[in-house]
């Protein structure tokens, strides 16, 4: 494990030390309604998971901190390059449940048209939250050359492109870090260190002193922060959005987190993390911690926290039963999207699935189960 | 018109292209100052400054995930590959991400870009510099495979492939760049990028062909017309997507098939298009299809010039099939 302190704001006892976060308190309390919908939405894809109603989740329970307090140093202006265990940020620019539920039933209205497995979101509105991927760490220079063509017509626009501990040994990291630095593209890189990659730990998966380090030799500051403190994850994400705004270049942030659950609702952890490791790290629960600090503020009591997450459970159940309710994608939709205009051999291979359709009736649904 | 080699019609091509439209930039590996290695893109840098034409670190996986980026959001990047050999780091960028973009965030982002690559062999560059990569990308749902024979077609199909939205892969047959010559229109415009060439109109047998081994079947043709065999050549020129119903027609009218290109045989594109005849025609074959290819092995260095089908081996498949 790294060497290097991770900056922290936020005391066990809510305690900031005087930091101004720059928020109102509706925005302080926006960023409290995301963390705890991340963690709800989580709770409640698991349960459908488990009932057999979609097929595949990917939890976030212990990362919340990271995916807001890094969300909320952009505008709505910036992209996000995001991983699969990233949809705080999406929720927090204001994506909603029920988009997102769409992706998870993979139905008609699903913004990727069910082609992809459910969390590998895609949106445009109202922030540009890009579509997912499942190889690990490809989407890490895309959003270097995109920062390229911002800084080429002269807007300020910043790319946050997000990975975990895992995504550093990718061909991505190293060439859309390399990359960054030559071209000073405006981009923040944060790697989301949460202990393990699947089964893979942080020491199977580098010898260097942490990542953070990894900036140095690339030509970019390198910050490691704490994962589970909103504040000081917004104050050195914002810091490194400033610094590519202006034409500083590229960061490299190091979040420190734990994945509380598993890699996916596939996988159980228990076989591979030590017990220890949890009960550490559920003493750090980045919810817990930000409720402390509102109610040192008097932003906070156990009433209106019980009416908010009330408010929002019932929102993301409501969220699931529309996209449980909505149909799946035409046939169709199998063909389309493949080129802008489609294609005389894709026309005649959709007219053939018709055709059998016709003939022989619908294809039957498998059943087959994703192990990972 | 200017007559110009196959290299000077696709400089013309990207500064034609350059000069109309702002968004669109060139960039890889030596591309700039040094003009590409072949000196493709010689003197774009000094016309379009560095912006818009310059070196990258050496990363084809970075470059094509930048450019992928750079379509993204709003420019039409040409992203040169030195040569077709060095591409496969960047193959998942290619497969996985751009010809997939589209499809996966349901239109919502998109990669509209070239990747220009010189490919084939030609030059003695043994097995690193030589190859001819097109069926590996012909497999690929959401991408376009260019090659084009000819400094006509080349600046054509580079103009479309760089106004199309989805992403083109544009193979360059380096072994022609400066072997072949012809009259180009100044100015822009373009070829539709799937649309057959007939090269020879023929009544004896049909030979379908691309990229440098154009020139060495019309070589052959010449010598079966010595032999009152009367050759009717295809130039695929846009391998994916294709003109599969030209294909067909052009198949139908001798029955009498030969497919010609420098990639190996097993699962090579010319296999697509003897099944598709076979599917769709093979009542009007009169005989077996012949494919003359390079061999299923890595592309040899001294002994090059018998692995590349030539004249000899296009004439003696010719003669099978016509006298079979």
């Amino acid at each position: 494990m790294s060497t290097t302190e991770p900056l922290t704001v936020i005391e066990p006892d809510g305690g900031v030390n005087g930091y101004d976060p720059g928020l109102t308190e509706d925005e302080l309390l926006h960023c409290y309604r995301s963390m705890l919908a991340v963690r709800l939405f989580d709770e409640l894809c698991l349960k459908l998971q488990r009932s057999g109603r979609i097929g595949f989740s990917i939890p976030n329970e212990g990362i919340e901190a990271t995916q807001v307090g890094a969300a909320s140093a952009l505008r709505k202006s910036d992209w996000i390059f995001p991983s699969y265990r990233d949809f705080g940020m999406a929720l927090y620019h204001g994506v909603s449940p029920v988009e997102m539920m769409h992706n998870m039933f993979g139905n008609a209205a699903d913004s990727a048209k069910g082609r992809q497995m459910p969390v590998h979101f895609s949106f445009v509105e109202p922030i540009r939250f890009y579509s997912i991927s499942s190889p690990i760490g490809t989407h890490i220079p895309q959003a270097v050359g995109a920062a390229y063509a911002a800084k080429l017509r002269g807007e300020d626009t910043v790319m946050l492109a997000s990975f975990g501990d895992g995504g550093t040994s990718s061909l991505g990291f190293h060439s859309g870090l390399n990359f960054a630095a030559v071209w000073k593209a405006p981009v923040v890189f944060l790697c989301q260190n949460n202990g393990y990659a699947i089964s893979c730990t942080v020491e199977e998966q580098t010898a260097s002193d942490g990542f953070a380090i990894k900036a140095q030799a690339y030509g970019m500051p390198g910050v490691v922060v704490d994962g589970n403190d909103l504040f000081a994850v917004r104050k050195v994400v914002s810091e490194a959005v400033e610094r590519a705004r202006t034409g500083g270049g590229p960061t490299l942030v190091e979040a420190k987190t734990f994945r509380m659950g598993g890699h996916s609702t596939s996988d159980d952890p228990r076989s591979y993390v030590p017990a220890e490791l949890f009960e550490s790290w559920r003493a750090k629960d980045p919810i817990p911690r930000f409720e402390k600090y509102l109610a040192g503020a008097g932003l906070l009591t156990s009433d209106t926290r019980a009416n908010l997450e009330k408010e929002v459970r019932a929102e993301i159940q409501d969220a699931a039963r529309q996209a449980e309710a909505t149909a799946k994608p035409g046939l169709e939709t199998i063909f389309s999207d493949v080129y802008a205009t489609l294609p005389e051999h894709l026309r005649r291979q959709g007219q053939e699935a018709f055709d059998l359709a016709a003939r022989k009736g619908d294809a039957a649904a498998g059943g087959g189960e994703f192990p990972l | 018109m200017p007559t110009l080699t196959l290299l000077q019609a696709i400089n013309d091509g990207l500064k034609t292209s350059m000069r109309e439209d702002d968004s669109v930039l060139l960039f890889g590996e030596d591309v700039g100052k040094k003009g590409g290695v072949f000196l493709v893109s010689e003197g774009i840098q000094a016309e379009f400054g560095k912006e818009r034409c310059f070196d990258s670190p050496l990363s084809e996986d970075g470059i094509i995930g930048t450019a992928i980026g750079m379509a993204m959001n709003g420019l039409r990047p040409i992203a040169e590959i030195q040569f077709q050999d060095f591409i496969f780091p960047a193959f998942d960028q290619i497969v996985s991400e751009a010809a997939k973009l589209r499809y996966r965030s349901g239109g919502q982002y998109t990669a509209p870009m070239v990747i220009r690559t010189p490919y084939g062999g030609g030059i003695r560059g043994g097995l690193y510099h030589s190859q001819s990569g097109e069926a590996y990308f012909c497999h690929t749902p959401g991408l376009k495979v260019v090659v084009p024979s000819t400094p006509h077609d080349a600046k054509g199909l580079l103009i479309a492939s760089i106004q199309d939205p989805d992403p083109v892969l544009f193979l360059e047959p380096k072994a022609l760049y400066r072997a072949v010559k012809g009259e180009v229109p100044e100015g822009s415009y373009t070829v539709d990028l799937t649309s057959l060439r007939v090269v020879r109109e023929g009544e004896g047998v049909t030979v379908f062909c691309y990229g440098a081994m154009v020139p060495v079947c019309e070589a052959a043709a010449k010598e079966a017309e010595k032999n009152g065999i009367d050759c009717h050549i295809v130039d695929l020129r846009t391998l994916y997507p294709l003109d599969e119903e030209g294909v067909i027609e052009a198949a139908k009218r001798t029955g009498r098939v030969v497919v010609v290109h420098e990639a190996p045989r097993f699962c090579g594109y010319g296999g697509e298009i003897s099944a598709m005849i076979a599917e769709s025609a093979i009542e009007y074959m009169e005989a077996p299809i012949r494919r003359v290819t390079g061999f299923d092995t890595p592309f040899p260095n001294t002994l090059e010039h018998h692995y590349l089908p030539d004249k000899r081996r296009v004439l003696d498949a010719v003669e099978f099939v016509h006298n079979y």
